[in-house]
């Protein structure tokens, strides 16, 4: 059997291989003979097999076959096996083969050897790869290490300690009693990675934390006796005297301090030595400074010496030097929290940042920026922002847009500014745009009530050009169903208004629902916005009905549905069709996502989908003109919910129609149901979990007691809404005849917003024999004092009866 | 601590791989193939520092890396390292190389992996930083290799077999041979011991 070939000639051969497929084989070659070498149990040449064993590892090849020979060289005599044996070792194996439980002799006896370098070996290898039982077993002899005079081994020992440590904790107290004497040492290789044991140990145990502070003078002296040294050629690295030692004791020191006075005081000094008389024009002493800077933020430093400390992060922020800037910006995202305004100063640097070509800086820059702006910088800030938006890499565009949205909506100063910020968002990211964002918006929009014709213009411009964006298209969508008919009416006050026709806008939206690029759920959009546009619009409804039916037999399951429920709801409700499809009302701000919520959800835009939470959708004509405003002066009162119009003759019915929809919202597609139940009624009404919180104790108040109609008033208030009061009343008939279609209605002040759902029922019988109850909620939110006017109309005794009254008895704790 | 210390050239070809943490081999290989095109991207102006979460399974990694001639140097660490000191030990790493093989070159790197492992071994154990000492680390390097030298290496067997022979004690070899009047005086034959 000729000599395997050396490593070097392995190199070569290898290296002359012209593909990868040459290369694989070449290696497959040499691998056959090294395994029958290895079967021959050939001690000269086991070392070189395993060398070349390891240069194949590392390019890729499987090497798993060797790892017995390497325990076999281990245990060798010779220091050239022992070598490339441990080599190996620490390259092939691991924990998870039990092969290398064998090696823990052969370690032991290693650890005890004559020669220091064998001794080293052992302690080397242990540190990279032992396992805890192997540690275990070996945490004596590296302890005996630690106390032995040889510093090649002792530092080398120290850190086979820190990985002890780290495989089993409860060994900590063992290495305690050597560490006494660790920082005693002259050699700086012994202090350095005394250094990183003793830093090991603190951040593992508050105890042995709170023992080592005492070693903060020792630690101070160190570092003093480094930087007024001067020149010492040994340990000199570009003019500064270990930079690598300085570094690490400022992170003991830092460890040690935070959150202890007396360390931090003790610290002071030589942190605002080693601050200003680094040298910054290399990278080592920047390195020191960062670090000098890391640790003054975290202990309890003085005052002055955190400006110092931030000032000199300033100062970072502008040198050349690409790498200063990135770690500069990354402490100043740390401090910005607890150092806020120090921080402002730097903001229009930090800005300019985000010009910068360098990604990892740009991506810092981006979140320092985000947790910099406030009340008093957002527009300025903003605009920068969203000029950084235009031009960033997509990789930060969906952060960037999430970023900017919150922030707009902590800061906006106005609705206007938000509604412009969106805009100008979602047409310049709007596929990066988050899906949690479009009801964000659409709750958004629906609040500013008077910027609606505004904003559904500049929607509706937007796509005009380009539908692609699907966040944008969907928003679009909804705003135009809502509020088309401000679009066509051209009412914008606050820009020009545009002429659009009312085909041109059913052009659009019938275009958002041919194209490919439209994603299903923005198709939905689109047919829903088509059908609410039945009842905003006049002259269009035939083409309305024509769309909605084609799309009764679309292939999309989800369109299907809604066209052919919009079908039905043209065919056979045509009756109920305005009030469905009236405007949504004002969205709550929803804080929490709690059920205790009063959250009227928007169950307009996916009617197929039954919500869980039974929304009260409330119904609020605009158009409709209502008795009440004349009645009581015209412009202080806003608009009140009747619950039902009242051409109807069976009144009834309708009533429980409509409160079928209140509880499902959902359009009923089944036949007509019959006369209401108040037990389902009132069942669904006390179902909602809007009645959870339930503050006792407002007592109830009659409001109104006449001709032998009485209406008392009850309160709620939600602990989740304060500015919410909901108010059940129940109308009894003491006389001797049923009153019925009992209608009652209310109106409230400006500052107020009303709603009222539907009541159980239209009949009040006779002798106090039973009640109508209906619901009303009102929202307060300036905590004004609550009046009320309300109207009853009701058949009694074979003739109709009126009557208007106010209410302003209410109980104090009704609407505070 | 340090999670992994790569070298690797242009093409992406490596030349020296130590992980000091515990993954599958073809992990290891796809973390050298990825860490390659990412550090590959980027410009030579722009800061030394990289994240690279995902690679390793957690956020905290940064990849630290410096471009020299033809090799990269990239160290994988977590937060407890200061940036802008693994920069500088990266300058120290490859000044010894430089110390120990005299103007170091790729070729170097790649024929002696071994002689590179043992060197990094005296700077780095188990992920934390041994010594920073240039001068400490070449004399100990330099001993070791004394030590391995006089054993007579890895290419043992060859030179095992000169240098056996000129440990063989041959007796001393008469220049002259003086017997009465005859003087005769013996040819050097030294070239053939």
């Amino acid at each position: 059997m000729p000599a395997p070939i050396r490593l070097r000639e392995l190199i070569r051969t290898i290296r002359t291989a012209r593909t990868q497929a040459e290369e694989r084989e070449m290696i497959q070659k040499e691998c056959a003979a090294i395994r029958s070498s290895f079967r021959e149990e050939d001690n000269t040449y086991r070392c070189r097999n395993v060398a070349k064993l390891l240069y194949m590892h590392m390019l890729g090849y499987p090497a798993h076959f060797g790892q017995l020979e390497c325990l076999k060289l281990i245990a060798s005599q010779k220091f050239t096996d022992k070598r490339i044996g441990y080599l190996g070792a620490m390259l092939l194996l691991d924990e998870r083969q039990d092969v290398h439980l064998l090696m823990t002799n052969c370690i032991k006896n290693d650890l005890n050897h004559s020669t220091q370098y064998v001794q080293g070996l052992a302690l080397c290898t242990l540190g990279c790869m032992g396992s805890s039982e192997m540690c275990r077993d070996l945490a004596g002899e590296v302890e005996k290490l630690l106390k032995t005079s040889n510093s090649y081994l002792r530092k080398k020992a120290a850190l086979c300690a820190v990985h002890v440590i780290r495989k089993v904790p409860e060994l900590m107290e063992m290495f305690l009693p050597a560490t006494k004497n660790l920082l005693n040492e002259k050699n700086h290789g012994v202090l350095h990675t005394s250094v990183v044991l003793l830093t090991e140990m603190c951040e593992r145990s508050p105890d042995m934390l709170a023992h080592f502070r005492k070693l903060v003078p020792q630690l101070v002296r160190i570092l003093k006796n480094l930087i007024m040294s001067g020149y010492s050629p040994e340990h000199d690295v570009s003019g500064i005297s270990d930079p690598f030692l300085q570094v690490r004791i400022l992170r003991l020191l830092r460890i040690l301090g935070r959150n202890d006075d007396d360390s931090s005081e003790a610290m002071n000094d030589i942190l605002a030595q080693v601050a200003t008389n680094t040298e910054t024009s290399k990278n080592v002493g920047n390195a020191i400074l960062y670090e000098t800077v890391l640790t003054i933020m975290d202990i309890k430093s003085e005052s002055g010496l955190r400006v110092l400390a931030i000032n000199i992060l300033g100062r970072f922020l502008l040198n050349n030097d690409k790498n200063i800037r990135y770690v500069a910006l990354t402490s100043l995202l740390k401090t910005v929290q607890t150092d806020h305004n120090a921080v402002q100063r730097h903001r229009s640097t930090i800005v300019d940042c985000l010009k910068d070509l360098d990604v990892s800086i740009k991506r810092r820059a981006m979140e320092l920026s985000f947790a910099l702006v406030n009340g008093n910088n957002v527009r300025g800030m903003m605009k920068e922002l969203l000029y950084f938006l235009d031009s960033c890499e997509p990789e930060f565009k969906a952060d960037c847009a999430s970023g900017i949205f919150l922030a707009a909506e902590k800061y906006a100063p106005s609705k206007r500014w938000h509604i412009d910020t969106i805009m100008r968002v979602l047409t310049t990211a709007g596929s990066y745009v988050r899906d949690d964002a479009v009801p964000n918006l659409i709750q958004l929009i629906t609040n500013s009530v008077e910027m609606h014709a505004y904003t559904v213009q500049r929607l509706y411009k937007a796509i005009l050009g380009d539908y692609s964006q699907q966040p944008l298209v969907q928003v679009a969508s909804w705003c135009i169903g809502e509020y088309g008919d401000l679009l066509v009416s051209g009412q914008c006050e606050e820009e020009e208004p545009i002429q659009v026709t009312e085909d041109e806008v059913l052009d659009i939206l019938e275009s958002v629902l041919i194209s490919n690029m439209s994603a299903s759920v923005t198709r939905g959009y689109a047919l829903t916005a088509i059908m609410k546009l039945s009842t905003r619009f006049t002259c269009t409804v035939n083409r309305i009905k024509k769309v909605v039916s084609i799309y009764g037999s679309s292939i999309d399951v989800e369109l299907q549905q809604r066209a052919v429920e919009y079908n039905a709801l043209f065919k056979k409700y045509d009756h109920m069709r305005p009030a469905l499809l009236e405007r949504m009302p004002v969205m709550e701000k929803v804080t929490t996502n709690g059920p205790t919520e009063i959250v009227q959800t928007n169950g307009e835009t996916e009617p197929a989908v039954l919500e869980t939470k039974p929304p009260p959708s409330g119904l609020q004509p605009p158009s409709q003109a209502n008795d009440l405003l004349d009645l009581l002066g015209g412009s202080d009162i806003t608009p009140v919910i009747p619950t039902a119009p009242t051409s109807k003759p069976a009144g009834g019915e309708l009533l429980d129609l409509l409160g079928d929809l209140n509880l499902t919202g959902s359009p009923v597609s089944a036949p007509a149901p019959q006369i209401a139940q108040p037990p389902f009624l009132l069942d669904g009404l006390s179902s909602q979990p809007l009645f959870n919180d339930i503050s006792t104790g407002i007592p109830s108040i009659t409001a109104y007691n006449k001709n032998g109609l009485k209406i008392d008033f009850t309160f709620e208030r939600s602990n989740t809404n304060p500015s919410v009061t909901v108010i059940t009343i129940q109308a009894s008939n003491s006389t001797e005849l049923d009153m019925t279609d009992f209608v009652f209605q209310a109106a409230v002040p400006k500052t107020f917003q009303l709603q009222l759902l539907s009541p159980s029922s239209s009949v009040i019988p006779a002798f106090n024999s039973g009640t109508i109850t209906q619901v009303i909620k009102v929202l307060n939110p300036q905590k004004q004092q609550l009046r009320m006017r309300i109207k009853l109309t009701y058949n009694h005794k074979g003739s109709a009866m009126q009557d208007l009254a106010e209410v302003n008895n209410f109980p104090p704790q009704s609407w505070q | 601590m340090i999670n992994a210390i790569l070298v690797f050239n242009n093409h992406g070809k490596p030349r020296l791989v130590r992980f000091y943490q515990r993954l599958a081999e073809e992990v290891q290989q796809q973390i050298i193939r990825e860490t390659f095109h990412l550090v590959l991207k980027r410009d030579d102006h722009i800061c030394n520092f990289l994240e690279c979460g995902s690679l390793f399974g957690g956020s905290d990694y940064k990849l630290i890396y410096r471009h020299y001639a033809t090799l990269y140097f990239v160290f994988c660490v977590d937060s407890s390292e200061s940036e802008l000191g693994i920069l500088d030990l990266i300058q120290v790493f490859v000044e010894t190389l430089d110390k120990c093989f005299e103007n170091v070159c790729e070729l170097d790197l790649i024929f002696h992996m071994d002689k590179v492992h043992h060197i990094l071994q005296e700077m780095v154990i188990g992920g934390m930083v041994l010594e920073t000492n240039m001068n400490e680390i070449v004399a100990q390097v330099e001993a070791q290799s004394k030590l391995e030298k006089a054993e007579g290496g890895l290419s043992a067997a060859p030179s095992r077999a000169v240098s056996a022979v000129k440990n063989i004690n041959l007796p001393e070899i008469p220049r002259n041979i003086n017997i009465g009047d005859i003087n005769i005086k013996v040819p050097n034959l030294s070239q053939f011991m």
